[in-house]
């Protein structure tokens, strides 16, 4: 009971101090708000304008789900990048050498990160009833729900790279190779249902496609997949992440 | 039994940073490792503090094998990096309630705790602040105060005072002391400062190469092994016959000066200067624990070889 207890004040000690930390570092925060802001409004209403709606939707809508999918995905895998400055800084040989497992560790870091891309989605669920996307309070909460399992994750996979590398740009360059793909052959940008065979093969490989399936269904009724599919491949992805990141955890 | 080491090892690629090493530290005890720079020091305490594995050889700290056991030895233990790692961008008094939940110690005395530490370290005034707006002497503290907060049995201490300017250095030592004492603590601490080293411990081992060198009391050490220091200036020198006297220990000489170790200087000065016959110079000193070092590795640990490690990081910053 102690020892569990002792754990559960090791993972809340751990997200303390990333959440302190996000709210006092301003340059977080103000990035999270800008990158959306431009997808939606910039690129969103820019091909928007040239573009036919989509599945009785604006473009700008269409791409709503697969935006906010977009900013949890690059948040959550950037913030493996802070486990790199803290090594480097030697903040983190307090924790590693406490007595509290390296799965509380890490837990209380996923908590960390996970923090960091809510607050960018509650933000985006503003927006979202600003551009006619049709947020209804239900629908809201379910894709809350979504976008946590998506950045806990992608902040798994963000922390598992980021133990495994000793340097900020190692973790910059790599971290490009897993994003970029991700983003792009996950129907974020286009929907999934007429591509070509090899489009169609890569988008079903990769996991993030069922997290932007599920979310635009979630929130605009377009599904390709069924939607518990999405949900349970995607907690399947969430837990191999997470899995990973503890053995990871483990080996620092 | 505190601390107990049997061939404990660790090899970088080539290099052995800690070669086979046999150790027994017993309670309540100061233990001192002295050594130069890249002694192994570091790398010894990393392994008994469970972040570094060992590259063989075993270990046990108050009972528990640091490999089979380490969530046990994190229990029984506090330490201070030799890096600095409290949390810029936390206040004081934030890193020590994160410590406090991290270490499990009990609600009702966290508080308490994180006063007493703070009065201890004299840091009341600037708990409050952030620890990027501290001097390296203040954050050195604050990780000490960290370190004891949860009052381990066993306490590292990896170089506690290095960078810190001599008058906070006493306090630190009068405050190590202290609580090793009260609390029966045992403390482990590395340093390369031979001042430190003559104060603080109750044994010391210099270490050299990941070996140690020699292990005893630095009382012991310094009778025993060179006793008192006498400098001598001569024109051409009969070293040879200087050795064969029985009270003279060592003759060693270096840029021109003969330096003999001598049991009793006091007592047998007369009885040498009759000896040598004309000299142009001489001086006579008590033996210090960097003359036993110099005995020994037929090297000096100078303050100018001292790890940059701290303030490099310090001015990075
Ligand atoms: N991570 C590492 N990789 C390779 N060599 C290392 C590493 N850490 C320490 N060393 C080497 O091991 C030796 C002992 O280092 P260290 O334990 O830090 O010495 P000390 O603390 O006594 O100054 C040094 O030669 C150092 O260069
Ligand atoms: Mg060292």
């Amino acid at each position: 009971m102690n020892e569990i207890m002792n754990e559960i004040e090791g993972i809340y000690a751990v997200w303390l101090r990333e959440a302190k930390i996000y709210v006092r570092e301003k340059e977080r925060l103000i990035s999270s708000v800008i990158s959306p802001l431009l997808w939606i409004f910039g690129f969103g209403a820019g091909v928007g304008s040239t573009v036919n709606d989509i599945s009785g939707y604006s473009y700008q809508v269409f791409i709503y789900p697969g935006i906010t999918v977009m900013a949890v995905l690059f948040t959550s895998l950037f913030y493996g990048i802070y486990i790199i400055w803290d090594r480097k800084l030697d903040f983190l040989k307090e924790v590693l050498v406490a007595p509290v497992s390296r799965a509380s560790v890490f837990a209380g870091k996923v908590l960390g990160g996970v923090t960091d891309a809510m607050m960018q989605v509650i933000f985006l669920l503003i927006i979202g009833l600003f551009i006619n996307v049709p947020l209804t309070l239900p629908v809201a909460v379910a894709a809350f729900l979504m976008l946590l399992l998506i950045s806990i994750a992608m902040v798994s996979i963000g922390l598992v790279i980021g133990a495994n590398l000793q340097s900020p740009e190692g973790f910059s360059l790599v971290i490009n190779f897993v994003m970029w793909p991700m983003f792009f052959f996950s129907g974020a940008l286009f929907p999934v249902s007429n591509l070509p065979a090899w489009l169609a093969g890569i988008t079903a490989l990769n996991p993030l496609t069922y997290g932007v399936d599920a979310l635009r269904g979630i929130i605009l009724g377009i599904n390709h997949f069924p939607i518990y599919l999405d949900a349970a491949l995607m907690l399947l992805f969430a837990l191999v992440a997470m899995g990973a990141g503890i053995l990871s955890f483990r080996r620092m | 039994m505190v601390i107990k080491t049997e061939g404990l090892t660790k090899k970088y690629g080539k290099l052995t940073a800690v070669d086979g090493l046999n150790l027994e530290v017993n309670e309540g005890e100061i233990f001192g490792l002295l050594g130069p720079n890249g002694a192994g020091k570091t790398t010894l305490i990393s392994m008994l503090c469970t972040i570094l594995k060992p590259t063989s050889g075993r270990a046990w700290v108050n009972g528990f094998d640091v490999l089979k056991e380490p969530g046990m030895v994190r229990k029984s233990i506090g330490i201070v990096f030799q890096q600095p790692s409290v949390d810029d961008l936390l206040t004081g008094r934030e890193n020590l309630a994160m410590h406090n939940l991290l270490f499990g110690v009990p609600r009702e005395l966290r508080k308490q705790r994180i006063d007493e530490v703070l009065s201890i370290v004299n840091l009341e005034k600037r708990a409050d602040d952030l620890v990027n707006t501290y001097s390296g002497g203040m954050r050195r503290r604050l990780e000490l105060a960290r370190g004891i907060m949860h009052h381990p049995k066993i306490l590292f201490l990896d170089e506690p005072t290095l960078g810190l300017d001599p008058q906070t250095r006493e306090h630190i030592w009068e405050y190590i002391q202290e609580l090793a004492e009260k609390e029966c603590m045992t403390v482990m601490l590395t340093t390369h400062y031979m001042e430190e080293a003559e104060q603080l411990c109750d044994r010391v081992a210099i270490i050299d190469y990941g070996k140690i060198v020699i292990l005893d009391s630095p009382q012991t050490l310094k009778n025993n092994i060179v006793g008192d220091v006498v400098k001598l200036k001569q024109q051409s020198p009969d070293i040879d016959s200087l050795r064969k006297l029985d009270y003279v220990k060592n003759v060693q000489e270096k840029d021109g000066l003969l330096y003999l170790s001598i049991k009793d200087a006091s007592k047998h000065l007369q009885d040498l200067l009759a000896h040598t016959g004309t000299i142009d110079f001489v001086e006579v000193r008590s033996g210090t624990l960097n003359d036993v070092f110099i005995h020994y590795t037929g090297r000096e640990i100078r303050e100018a070889e001292a790890e940059g490690g701290f303030w490099e990081r310090m001015m990075k910053r």
